[in-house]
């Protein structure tokens, strides 16, 4: 299901690819699927494709493209906020290498608000 | 077997089922705790069962009081099974988009039922208990989240049941909700076993969540900071629907275990971490995982018999862990 989002939305969005990234040499471009509650700072696109390498580089081309999207995710210090989970390949970045984790071509990243169980 | 004098003493002592044919990786074995064994069927009861008993020795609990609770459903059918023979009242806040079998088994047993929007989720059920509870002081709120009853319950009962039955265990995958039973057995068996590995899987609730204001109206329990969650766990994933039932539907059909869609979750979790084992230079592993209930409850959603994407689509409304 979630290689099919990938090819989707790579090929039929080609034209947000320049608006959401900030040009670089060499980047990969991914797709990152946003939670309903900050679809609405994105023009209510329920994912958006942004280029970087890591975790970081990743939502700094995010912000830049959609800026009410910043103060959601990251505190004044630029670290992640405690409610606000991310995911590379559905492995929360936290038990990774966090901010600094590494993207590769073609996995989809997820950004989630911390939610109750039980 | 000796004539027990109530059904609460059937709580725990959960057997281990080897069900290894579903293992990716020849080196490893997966190994799953029946938690749906317990007398309300699920992993709940032992939580339910140490937040009362906590409640009673603090003598806060006394016969005739009332008890509230935020549930998504198992905790409140295990606290309805409960109270019902202790003699309290209950108050179950729940979300509106449980299955209807969770809502008729917490009638069954005589708890009341406060519903919650399901759009807000657990998290909105959280709350409305919290606020029903402050209005209400005569009331006890066990607060499952962050009740330290919750996480010793699986330290003093879990953990201790999985180390005697596999003392070869390497890895444990559970799901997290209040992140009880992760803590508790992660905790007791890091300090028996300092190398194992400690995995947690999570369905992406948060994703459809739409009575969120914003991120900050999210919800890390407290049971989970203060038992160091962060720190104890080595990997967290989600699983997702469509993945969640296909695992479910294969401990049924290969392995005889009529699991619920969380105990799926873990599985694939477990599967997962198998999948990226290297026998030659780690030797083989044991996993155990939890099945945290039994899949009476999910019939009617039609996830074991109707088309599995139809069904994975519709789970994305439905709160099942």
């Amino acid at each position: 299901m979630s290689e099919l989002t990938v090819t989707e939305s790579t090929f039929s969005e080609p034209a947000t690819v320049g608006t959401d990234s900030v040009p670089s040499a060499v980047q990969n471009i991914v797709t990152v699927r946003l939670p309903t509650v900050l679809r609405p700072q994105a023009g209510g696109q329920a994912s958006v494709e942004v280029g970087g390498s890591t975790v970081r580089e990743l939502l700094a081309n995010l912000v830049a493209a959609h800026p009410g999207i910043g103060v959601n995710i990251l505190d004044e210090g630029g670290e992640l906020r405690k409610f606000v989970n991310i995911y590379v390949d559905d492995e929360d970045v936290r038990f990774l290498d966090k901010l600094d984790t590494q993207v590769d071509p073609g996995v989809e990243v997820a950004i989630l608000p911390a939610v109750a169980g039980g | 077997m000796p004539v027990l004098s109530s059904v609460l003493e059937l709580i725990g002592n959960t057997p281990i089922v080897d069900v290894s044919q579903l293992s990716p990786n020849p080196s490893v074995r997966i190994l799953a705790k029946l938690e749906g064994q317990n007398p309300a069927g699920s992993v709940k009861d032992r939580i339910a069962m140490a937040m009362v008993e906590s409640a009673e020795v603090a003598g806060e609990l006394r016969p005739g009081k009332t008890v509230i609770e935020p549930s998504s459903g198992n905790t409140g059918i295990a606290l309805a099974m409960i109270c019902r023979t202790r003699g309290y009242h209950l108050k179950i806040v729940l979300p509106e988009n449980v299955t209807a079998e969770r809502r008729q088994v917490l009638e069954a047993y005589g708890a009341e039922i406060i519903p919650s929007p399901g759009v807000e989720g657990s998290n909105g059920a959280v709350r409305k208990a919290q606020e029903i509870a402050a209005d209400n002081p005569d009331w006890v709120f066990l607060y499952q989240y962050g009740n330290e009853a919750n996480p010793t319950a699986h330290y003093e009962s879990t953990g201790p049941e999985i180390l005697r039955d596999v003392p070869e265990i390497t890895h444990f995958v559970a799901g997290l909700g209040t992140s009880g039973t992760l803590m508790g057995v992660g905790t007791f068996l890091r300090e028996h076993k300092p190398d194992i590995k400690i995995y947690a899987v999570e369905p992406p609730s948060g994703e459809r969540v739409e009575g969120l204001r914003s991120l900050h109206d999210g919800y890390v329990p407290p049971v989970f900071e203060k038992w160091g969650g962060a720190e104890l766990l080595d990997g967290k994933r989600i699983v997702r629907p469509l993945e969640s039932l296909e695992y479910t539907r294969r401990l049924v059909a290969e392995a005889g275990i009529f699991a619920g869609i969380s105990s799926g979750a873990a599985l694939a979790g477990a599967v997962k971490v198998a999948k990226k084992w290297n026998a030659e230079a780690d030797g083989p592993a044991t996993i155990v995982f939890i099945v945290s209930d039994g899949a009476w409850k999910y019939l009617s959603t039609g996830a074991y018999t109707e088309p599995l994407d139809e069904i994975a689509e519709s789970l994305d409304e439905v709160i099942y862990f």
